[in-house]
Order: structure tokens, then sequence, then C-alpha cells
């Protein structure tokens, strides 16, 4: 693996036991509105957890708040121990609409995390080039975001997150905005991405069989104020075939757990109105 | 323009206005209006006299200056005006104002003030423009996505970064959109300004031919300055045009 940029401290050194993230009593006001309440929760190293919910539960807010881009109106996040005061190199963020410079080409979308972190110019462009290889877009480096569709502009996206060589991945709804025969296929791309890329990942969903399928650990959030109800181990095994995967009974069992969880939430919604 | 199923290009319709104008002049009706082919043969008179390039020169070095201010200024003014509100607040409604009030009205003042030079010239070049630049560079960054502004945030980006690789280019078309139009304000501005100097530039000679109706230098003259303006503002607008390609994106 290439190392780009150097992160502050020799991350593989540190125990494995240390979850890279840990959010501690978050909580979080927007004026008068309650977004977020005593949220505690552990992102253990190398894994991917899925924060799912209904729209307005605080799962893209949490997210801002790990990424630094929001500041948390009570609590503390800690990633790698240390607390959290503003966006980090160890931390990259893929957006949910892809937020590319509309004026660049791939090349550069790809290379400008590096080039904002000062990167001599040659260099973060063979490192861009390798992950626009990495997640099949070689031929397009030259091509602009108005020129793609939604699937490669966010292929894009990724490929710049990459390229930063973050240890951590915080990725909001980033298949929001492609259709779903795309989403399937992207998401069986990530996870072959990730499985020789060792990242801790935070992916926020609204998709119930999108979290089980990719997730190690599926945390659910619930609305008015976004609080965190349970947290779900899919236990997927995960060295089958894609499609053997979506039909398996522990794949089956999640969705459905998940599901009652919050049908009898909404539905408990439902009757205090 | 099509005509029974022919499509005419742009450039007779301007011809047919030429004819009419050559016309019109021929006939003699107005003294005011001599035939297009006398305007344009003073053009040449008008073009090569030591008097107009003195104007000219005049006119350009404080077109030059009192534009140069009214972008720096301008630009500057509008991105703090887009992205810190209480600036926007406190100055949009004044901005909004000037834009919208007949800045000729204080051009005497200025004369008072600041006497028959090229301060005068200068600053009435600034009046005129700086507003509209100021609005549109505001508008501009404000619309400049918020998701842009976090990505770099996400990864690092400093503040002049921020500004400089982002904030600048995302509020571009507008920028350009609000340049445009300061530009054929400022020729505006620098022209009204000479009138009521009355003594100095462009200004001076319009005066002149106006005073002693020598009637086809005074249109060479329109004509140049019209033709200056224009070619002007079309040189931005090909610009503009590059910068839409990615714009309608955004």
């Amino acid at each position: 693996m290439p190392v780009a940029v150097k992160t502050a401290e020799p991350v593989r050194l540190r125990s494995a036991a240390e979850p890279a993230i840990r959010l501690r009593g978050i909580g979080k006001m927007f004026d008068d509105f309650r977004a977020l309440e005593g949220i505690d929760l552990d992102f253990p190293r190398g894994e991917l957890t899925t924060l799912l919910g209904p729209s307005g539960c605080g799962k893209t807010t949490t997210l801002k708040i790990v990424a630094g881009l929001l500041e948390a109106t009570e609590g503390e996040v800690l990633v790698n121990g240390q607390p959290v005061t503003g966006p980090g190199p160890e931390r990259a963020f893929v957006f949910q609409d892809f937020a590319l410079l509309p004026w660049a080409n791939v090349l550069r979308n790809v290379a400008f995390g590096l080039e904002l972190r000062h990167v001599p110019k040659e260099e973060r462009e063979e490192i861009a080039r390798r992950y626009i290889a990495e997640v099949g877009l070689v031929g397009a480096e030259h091509k602009f975001p108005h020129e793609l569709s939604g699937g490669m502009r966010q292929r894009v996206g990724l490929a710049r997150a990459l390229a930063v060589d973050a240890e951590i991945l915080l990725m909001d709804e980033p298949f929001a905005s492609v259709d779903e025969q795309n989403r399937r296929k992207f998401q069986e791309d990530l996870l072959s991405l990730l499985a020789h890329e060792k990242k801790t990942v935070i992916f926020v969903t609204h998709s119930i069989e999108e979290a089980v399928y990719i997730s190690d650990q599926v945390a659910v959030l619930t609305r008015n104020p976004g609080r965190l109800s349970r947290v779900v181990r899919p236990e997927i095994d995960r060295s089958g075939h894609f499609d053997e995967l979506r039909r398996s009974p522990a794949y089956l069992d999640a969705v459905d757990e998940i599901w009652h969880e919050l049908k009898s939430y909404l539905d408990d919604e439902e009757r205090a109105r | 323009m099509t005509i029974y199923g022919y499509r005419l290009p742009t450039w007779l319709a301007l011809l047919i206005w030429a004819a009419l104008w050559e016309l019109i002049g021929r006939l003699d009706v107005i003294m005011l209006i001599p035939p297009l082919s006398a305007v344009f043969a003073a053009m040449g008179n008008v073009l090569f006299t030591q008097s107009f390039l003195e104007a000219i020169g005049i006119t350009l070095e404080a077109f030059g200056i009192g534009m140069g201010l009214a972008l720096v200024v301008g630009i500057g003014v509008g991105v703090a005006m887009g992205r810190v509100r209480v600036v926007g607040d406190v100055m949009g409604m004044w901005i909004n104002i000037f834009e919208s009030s007949p800045i000729t009205a204080v051009v005497p003042l200025l004369l008072a003030v600041l006497g028959f030079g090229m301060q005068t010239m200068v600053v009435t070049v600034f009046l005129f423009s700086v507003w509209v630049i100021a609005l549109d560079t505001q508008v501009g960054v404000k619309h400049a996505s918020s998701s842009l502004v976090e990505m770099a945030r996400s990864f690092g980006a400093s503040r002049r970064d921020l500004y400089a690789k982002v904030i600048f280019w995302a509020a571009l078309p507008e920028i350009l959109a609000g340049v445009r139009l300061g530009v054929i304000r400022g020729v505006r501005g620098v022209v009204i300004g000479q009138l009521l100097i009355a003594i100095v530039g462009v200004g001076f000679l319009f005066e002149t031919y106006s005073r002693k109706f020598i009637m086809p230098e005074f249109w060479a003259l329109v004509l140049i300055v019209f033709g200056f303006a224009y070619g002007l503002s079309e040189t931005i607008g090909l610009v503009e045009r590059r910068v839409a390609r990615y714009a309608s994106v955004r």
C-alpha cells in the first residue's frame, strides 16, 4: 500500500482491541431542535459499521460530528483515543452528492485531497492514477464530472477518499444517488475493495438490506430525538459468492431483526401522534 | 432569423439598419443624422487626430484605474458579503440602494470635491461599476455549493486554499456576469464623467463635435465608444461561455 501522507502516529502498532472510534454521550442541538441525544457507540478497528435509521434520525449528523465538520453539543468523539476537534488526515469523507469540483477533471478531483495537503503534483497524480484504476475508471482521467454517470461520479468520490490513505472512511449514503442496478454492483465492489484495504468504515444508509449486506455491525438509530436503539452484528459468512450471501439465513435473520426493531418504533411513533 | 425557409445570418439585420441609416442620411431629413458612409469617412478623420489620441489615452487610463479598483473592491466586498452573514446584512442594503440609484447625479458633487481631473473620472467609473460586481459576487459565493466547502474542509483545506481553490471557482460564473455588467457601466461612467467635466477626454470631443454640429465626427465617435464597450463585453462573454460549461452542473 502506498503511504502518501504519513499519519502522525504509527497506527499499526496500536492494539487491535482498542476501537478506532468511540462516541461518548454525543448530543447535538440545532438551535432549539434536538437532533441527537446520548449516543454511546464503539467502532471496532478494521470493521464496517453502518448507521441505519429513518430520515431525520441524525445519522448524517453523527457522521459529520465524527468527521469534525460539525461540533457536538455534548459528549466527545475519540479517534484512536484522541478527542476530535476538527477534520483530520486519518479520516476521509465520501459525500452523498459526490462533491466533485465541476471545473476539474477526474484526475485532479481524485488528487484534490492530496493537493490540499500540498503533495507535489507529480506524486499526487501518480497516486491518483493508481486509485482511479482501483475503482475501475481507467480512461476517464481527463473527463469532467458532468460527462460521467452518477455511479462513475461516486467512484471518483471514493477514489479521492482512498487516495489520501486515511485509516477511517466516512461514507454518507454514498449510493443514494446511484440507480438500483448499479447499487448492487457498487456494494460488491466496495466489499472487495475494502477486503484488501484494511479500513475502519462508518457507512450511513437508510436501506436495511444494504446495511446488513455490507456491515460487520449495524447501529440502528431512531428519531425525535436521534437515539441509538440497538446494535446488531449480522455475523454473515462472507467467504461465499455475493448472491449466496443474500440468501443465507444469517442475512435474512438480521434483516428481519432490524426491520422489527424499526417497525415497532415507527408504530409507537404513529400511536403517539 | 428565418424568412421563407431561408436562414438569414444575424449580420444581415445589421446591414438592413445600416442601409436605412444611409437612406435617411441621404434624404437629408434631419440635419443631425448624416449618411452612414459620411460617418465612416469621418471615422478616419477622428481616429488619427492628435486630440482623439489624447482623449482616448486619458479615457482608457481613467477607465483602467477605475475598473481595476472596482474589481478588487467589488469582488472582495462581494466575497465577504457572501461568506459572512453580518457583512451581507450590513452592506447589502446600501449596495442595493447605490446599485439602483442614478449615480450620474453625484458626479457634479465629485467635480466640486475632486476637481476637473483624473480623480473625478476614476471615481465615477468606480461608482458606476462596483455595486453590480459586489452584488453578483455575493450571489455566486452564497450559491457556491456548501458540500464543496465541506469537502474541502474535510480534506483539511487551509483557509487560503478554501477560497482560492474552491469558493472563487464555484462563484466564477456569477462573478464574470457581474464583471461584464460592471465593465459596460464603467464605460458609461467614464463617458458621462467626462461629459460633465467637459474639458477632458472623449467627453470633451463629444462636447466639441455636438456644439459645433460636426455630426459625422460626432456619430463616428459614438460608434467607436459603442464598439469598445461591446467588444469588451463580448470578450468577457467569451470567457463566461467557457465557464458556463460547468456552471450548469454545479
